[in-house]
């Protein structure tokens, strides 16, 4: 077959493999992730009611996770999910009402949310320790 | 669902290098994304040692400098060298933009030339845009009319005029399409943030009679509602525009007419 009749199998071109990450796009993905995050962390929360009616060896033992590094890392990282989630997601009602899309106000409200979503989880970890 | 990996086929490899001639001082390097139907194998990166003290300020420069003086094979498109036709877009350093308006100077360290990302090659940097331009096709970009032509011109008062600003500077480039994830995942049912900015051009002309119709063919999970707001579109354009804007409007005008 002569190379004009051959069909062609066109590659694809590289996409995530070398688009730079920017703010714009991290920030849409770390929304996503955090909503999983969020589900998944309400049946982490389901379960850790669900032992506290069992019994108080089963309550014990979930709280010796929670106290464990591991524990306080998926504890933290769900308020930071709570508080990122919730930061972002009144950014996109301002922008549902046609708000905030100049690059810069784009930028500057990422990163408000970022400083705010970080300041309110370690505040709240920090008034939760204090309240125990 | 959406494939985070290249197929087989598209797999990047390492190609060769051409060196600068001796005596060069001014020394960049340019790696450039390689793919010929011909040979039957995978893309390459090609690595181009350009002397910048005989180069233009501007990638387009250093790409006509190696096509001249280099590698004659190297394919790419271009036409009027000052950002006006869209034809040079391209991944430079990362993101998309026009390689006439972009400076060598403004990328430090190598410089990574691409084609516009997630689209089937043709050949090299030129990418396939079969689809984009069949989805322009199908939100009929131009003045739709029911009533009966008018003498003479159609009368827009400035302030109408005005509605169109920061729309009709779209030079169709695909930048904004090619940076966009949703699309990447969706492109042959999500429109993408250049067919949307044109579809809003439309609707925000006071000439224009076919609005409703036209919302209704937007109207669509796909085609207008795979935009998430992520902004690489807004972020990624040579000319400044705002398709992430344009692409809100839409969507204000689809709930005010249902209120």
């Amino acid at each position: 077959m002569s190379v004009a009749n051959r069909p062609v199998h066109r590659p694809l071109s590289p996409h995530l493999q070398i688009y730079k990450p920017q703010l714009t796009s991290m920030l849409s993905i770390l929304h996503r992730a955090t909503g999983i995050a969020l589900a998944v962390g309400a049946l982490y929360l389901a379960v850790w009611v669900m032992c506290a009616a069992a019994s108080p060896q089963a309550y014990a033992s979930f709280q010796g996770f929670n106290t464990s590094i591991l524990g306080r890392f998926v504890l933290g990282g769900w308020l930071f999910s709570a508080f990122f989630h919730l930061c972002n997601g009144i950014r996109h009602l301002f922008w549902d009402a046609g708000y905030g899309f100049a690059l810069k106000d784009a930028y500057r409200s990422g990163w408000i949310v970022v400083a705010v979503s970080l300041i309110a989880t370690v505040l709240s970890w920090i008034v939760g320790l204090r309240l125990i | 669902m959406a494939e985070f990996t290249l197929p087989a086929n598209s797999k990047v490899g390492v190609g060769e290098t051409y060196k600068a001639p001796t005596g060069a001082k001014n020394i960049k390097n340019f790696k450039v994304y390689r793919w010929t139907p011909e040979d039957g194998k995978n893309p390459r990166i090609d690595t181009y040692e350009v002397d910048l003290d005989t180069c233009g300020p501007m990638i387009l420069d250093a790409l006509i400098k190696i096509k001249n003086e280099t590698d004659s094979s190297l394919t790419f498109r271009r036409s009027c060298r000052e950002g006006v036709c869209g034809s040079c877009a391209m991944n430079i350093d990362g993101t998309n933009t026009l390689a006439c308006t972009k400076y060598i100077s403004d990328v430090k360290g190598d410089i990574k030339v691409y084609p516009l990302p997630h689209m089937p090659v043709v050949k090299d940097l030129v990418p396939d845009l079969t689809v984009p331009y069949a989805q322009l096709a199908s939100i009929e970009p131009w003045l739709k009319s029911t009533t009966q032509p008018p003498t003479r011109e159609r009368i827009q008062s400035p302030e109408e005029r005005a509605k169109l600003d920061g729309l009709w500077e779209c030079i169709l480039c695909f930048c904004c399409s090619t940076s966009c994830p949703s699309y990447w995942w969706q492109g042959e049912r999500y429109l993408g943030p250049a067919i949307l900015l044109q579809a809003y051009r439309w609707l925000a002309d006071s000439r224009d009679e076919a609005k409703g119709e036209r919302l209704d063919n937007l109207e669509d999970p796909f085609r207008l509602y795979r935009c998430h707001t992520i902004m690489n579109c807004t972020k990624t354009c040579p000319k400044s525009l705002n398709p992430a804007k344009a692409i809100a409007e839409i969507k204000k005008m689809l709930v005010e007419r249902t209120i």
